[in-house]
């Protein structure tokens, strides 16, 4: 099949606007008469509000409002128990009891620090072990154990108990993982304002996912959810951060804007992103592992605890996703999971690409290798020896049937270890190592798989309305969202190809909740699958309308037509044709044809069996495969990533461009997750405040990246395309730590792999 | 607060304010002239993403007081293209090399990359990543800005 559009390194379809910096972010925006909004956190990790006193500051000169609780008019907690306003009580340090709303940003932050807040300090529980413990303080009353609600996810497949008699070798381990900080380089805006022409709230900003923001707006405010119009701005990265802590600030803002009568902008400062937003779950992992000698896995045990922190509405989705994948990529005929989500009285989890993956892969990847060493074989023999292949059962009871769900994994492990020399650079850097030079080099392995979409999340429906003008012009407009992925040029290039004319006649519209129906939130790697699905759908239903018309103008039968280059045509007969350019305006003006389509793809639900998590839990997988090279100084603890070399099956790739820098971004954040970032809190406050605490990679710290793409046939998505957003971050971690195991012969289960880590095997504290 | 008068150029525009003399320059660029192609990702300096040329040097305007501006050449984001409306050589790049995704950082990644051609117009790698090293970008992982600024670099010796 030749393609047109898509498979080509066309340009973004919004590069345009932002190198020359006139594209328009949130903070950008002002309405004449806005206020400034400033939210006044809690001072403590957990306490009871004994009093507000809101007097001072209401009477400075330039407070239009001051906000708290008692102004809520509809339901003050929202989705995952999120308060608008922390009322009785706060439970973490980035609880908002009050807001203020001032005619300048000066007035408004020396009117928040006027806001008397009375507490009574309560015990606080701060990590995972001390909310198990017995007798812990309860984060909140009604949740027992402190365990987050609908967070147990579990899968059983087969019988552990005889897999592990059948073992030669049992290996059990302990892994742990930290928060991470989106670091996206927009801090968050939101502004609200009084509908102008019709009774509602009109709310712009940095938002990820419109639609469950306008539905917990609605709440709050007790209006309808039509009475609230959500319109994203450019986003400046969101990577899954930008939604519950923006929620907040829209029902915030959204309340005093229809109190005060005025629009309402409220832009975050980097210290109060990072203490408001979410961040990657914290997890520990427990596992345990049997194989026989040769190396052939046969039981897998763990039990994972994922950190939610004080509120939480992502673990139970995110916890289902670890579930399905907590056993690798690999053929494992006896395994138990149980994952439980845990509240804690601080900062909390949420969506971060990957989505538990980065998690469960660094846990399950060194486990691999530690196993590997435990056997005394290679770390690519063990893989091979157990990784899926055609025909092979997931753990969730999917088959890999070739044709459906392709499984070309053990090519991909084999095609990496050759192009990065995997076995001779082994030898050569364990001889090299042997000696008393300080510097070690490593090289390391990992793979992976991920189910597209949302599969078992949720329902996985997406729209677009594709819209052709009398001019030839062509508008998109999809109810996922673009936060700098390049999922819009993706569907352009899609709705180009689809009917059969040039990708510049594509122009877009920003999402907006009043004119596109619902269509989930933008997650799961799904605005490829999912949103270009619609588009496709969008663009055939044009095309159809399109080649009747063109069928009745030239007098033959329109299934014989076909559009390719801007010309209908009738299949081998080169005088029955018309161009796009004559056809649009006969079909609009003469005819009176509507040339707009809605695209509406819905897969269905995945259905589960509660009791063992087993069932078609994705339609489909995508895999990857990587090789780390470092180097580590053992006196400092100094570690550089040389080189990162990995492979990549994607179905098909709409933009070769675009889905290399998906993959080369998150392998970057991957490697950051791995060595670098942290966000640290010390008996419940944060001490990792802004980007000088908050170690992200610069354009020095990064590796040499050699990427390989496979394509696979006989995909669900438009043209065979999955979801590419989110795999890329996966394997940094994993890889890194199994290179620097082969580097010091030092295995670091915690991460990051900083250089304490690195040097003394453990943390220093603060 | 006693307001302070200043004066200064800004993309070949001479502006002259009276501000308070606590404002940062980036707050003056952005509210007062409307250059919000300025961004503030940090406000301490760690992000680049606020970015500019002052007297063709990049600098944070978050850490520029306003009275320090007094009497300099400033160049945003917005002065980079030509007077009929064509894009420089390095906007040109940044998009053929699929550069930019959220395009938060990209304005003043492009001037630290203006300041860096203008003093070595054929820059080699390193020195390319050393003269972007203020700037964060936590999108595209580098590379493709890297392989941009080098795109950028053969354009412009073509051009000369
Ligand atoms: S905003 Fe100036 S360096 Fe970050
Ligand atoms: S493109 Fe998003 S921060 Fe650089």
């Amino acid at each position: 099949m030749s393609y047109k559009v898509i498979t080509r390194p066309l340009k973004r379809i919004d590069a345009r606007e932002k190198v020359t910096g006139e594209a328009k972010f949130g903070a950008d925006l002002n309405f004449s008469g806005q206020l400034y909004a400033k939210t006044v956190y809690s001072r403590y990790p957990h306490a009871r509000v004994l009093s507000i006193n809101t007097e001072k500051a209401e009477a400075l000169h330039g407070v239009e409002a001051v906000i708290t609780a008692a102004d809520v008019p509809g339901e003050n907690e929202l989705f995952g128990r999120f308060p608008v306003f922390a009322e009785k009580e706060v439970k973490y340090t980035g609880d908002g009891v009050a807001m203020v709303a001032a005619t300048s940003k000066s007035i408004a932050e020396k009117a928040a620090s006027l806001v008397e807040v009375e507490y009574e300090e309560l015990p606080a529980v701060l990590t995972i072990e001390e909310a198990l413990a017995h007798g812990a303080a309860l984060v909140h009353t009604d949740a027992p154990g402190n365990f987050i609600e609908n967070t147990h996810h579990l899968m059983r497949a087969g019988d552990v108990e005889r897999g592990f008699e059948e073992a030669d070798i049992i290996l059990e381990k302990t892994y742990r993982t930290q928060f991470v900080e989106h670091g996206y380089i927009e801090p968050e805006v939101v502004i609200a304002l009084p509908e102008p022409y019709r009774r509602g709230v009109e709310i712009h900003g940095s938002i990820q996912n419109p639609y469950s923001i306008r539905e917990n707006v609605a709440r709050a405010l007790n209006l309808r959810i039509s009475e609230v119009r959500v319109i994203p701005g450019n986003l400046g990265g969101s990577f899954g951060g930008k939604d519950e802590s923006v929620m907040l600030m829209a029902a915030r803002t959204a309340i005093t804007a229809l109190k005060t009568g005025r629009p309402v902008k409220m832009v975050l400062t980097r210290e109060e992103s990072i203490l408001e937003s979410a961040k990657r779950h914290s997890y520990k992992a427990k596992y345990k592992i049997g194989a026989r000698k040769g190396g052939t896995i046969v039981a897998l045990e763990n039990t994972i605890y994922t950190q939610g922190g004080a509120y939480n509405n992502k673990a139970r989705f995110a916890n289902w996703r670890a579930s399905v994948h907590a056993a690798g990529p690999y053929r494992i005929p006896n395994v138990k999971t149980d994952l439980y989500g845990v509240y804690t009285n601080t900062i909390y989890g949420g969506a971060f690409r990957g989505f538990s993956a980065p998690q469960v892969v660094f846990c399950n990847e060194s486990l691999m290798d530690e196993l590997a060493a435990e056997l005394g074989i290679s770390p690519k023999e063990i893989r091979l020896k157990n990784c899926l292949k055609p025909g092979d059962e997931l753990v969730t009871g999917q088959v890999l049937r070739p044709g459906k769900i392709p499984a070309p994994l053990k090519q991909m492990i084999e095609e990496v270890c050759s192009r990065s020399d995997f076995d001779r650079k082994r030898e050569e850097f364990s001889a090299g190592n042997s000696g008393d030079e300080p510097v070690k080099r490593g090289i390391g392995l990992a793979c992976t798989f991920r189910g597209t979409g949302l599969g078992g999340e949720g329902i996985d429906t997406a729209g677009a309305t594709v819209t052709i003008e009398k001019d030839g012009s062509v508008n998109i407009v999809s109810n996922l969202n673009e936060m700098g992925q390049g999922m819009r040029t993706a569907h352009a290039q899609i709705v180009a190809e689809t009917l059969g004319i040039s990708y510049g006649r594509i122009t877009f519209s920003p999402t907006d909740t009043s004119v596109v129906p619902d269509g989930g939130p933008t997650v799961a790697s799904r605005g490829t699958l999912a949103g270009g699905n619609a588009m496709l759908i969008a663009a055939q239903k044009l095309k159809e309308r399109l080649l009747m018309e063109a069928g009745k103008i030239l007098n033959c039968s329109w299934e014989g037509l076909v559009i390719e280059d801007e010309i209908i045509q009738y299949r081998g007969k080169e005088k029955l044709s018309i161009t796009f350019d004559e056809l649009i305006p006969r079909c609009i003006m003469e005819r009176g044809l509507t040339l707009s389509a809605q695209g509406w793809y819905n897969p269905g639900p995945e259905e589960l069996d509660p009791e063992t998590g087993r069932g078609n839990a994705y339609p489909s997988y995508i895999y990857g495969c990587a090789v780390a090279e470092i180097r580590v100084n053992t006196l400092t603890g100094k570690l550089d990533v040389d080189r990162i070399t990995a492979a990549y099956e994607l179905g098909r790739v709409i933009n070769p461009q675009i889905v290399k820098g998906q993959l080369m971004g998150g392998l970057i954040q991957g490697m950051g997750y791995g060595i670098m970032e942290d966000t640290e809190t010390k008996e419940g406050y944060l001490i990792t405040r802004n980007f000088d605490e908050l170690m992200l990679p610069t354009s020095l710290d990064i590796p040499e990246i050699d990427i390989i793409l496979y394509e696979t046939d006989q995909n669900i998505g438009p043209y065979g395309a999955k979801g590419i957003g989110e795999i890329g971050v996966e394997l940094s971690a994993p890889a890194i730590a199994n290179a620097l195991f082969h580097a010091t012969g030092r295995r670091v289960r915690e991460l990051p792999m900083n250089l304490e880590r690195v040097l003394l095997g453990r943390a220093l504290k603060r | 607060m006693k307001k302070i008068r200043v004066s200064l150029r800004v993309n070949g525009r001479i502006f002259t304010l009276e501000t308070d003399p606590n404002r940062r320059l980036i707050d003056v660029l952005r509210e007062d002239l409307n250059f919000t192609g300025v961004k503030e990702g940090c406000g301490i300096g760690e992000c680049g993403a606020c970015t500019v040329l002052m007297n063709g040097k990049p600098v944070n305007s978050c850490l520029v007081l306003i009275g320090q501006a007094e009497g300099s050449e400033v160049v945003t984001i917005e002065g980079l293209k030509g007077k009929n409306g064509e894009l420089h050589p390095l906007q040109e790049a940044f998009i053929e090399a699929g550069a930019v995704q959220c395009g938060y950082c990209i304005p003043g990644m492009i001037l630290s990359a203006e300041a860096l051609l203008q003093n070595n117009p054929h820059p080699t790698e390193d020195l390319i990543k050393e003269a972007i090293s203020g700037n964060l970008c936590r999108c595209t992982g580098y590379r493709q800005i890297i392989d941009a600024v080098k795109i950028a670099s053969k354009k412009i010796a073509r051009k000369e």
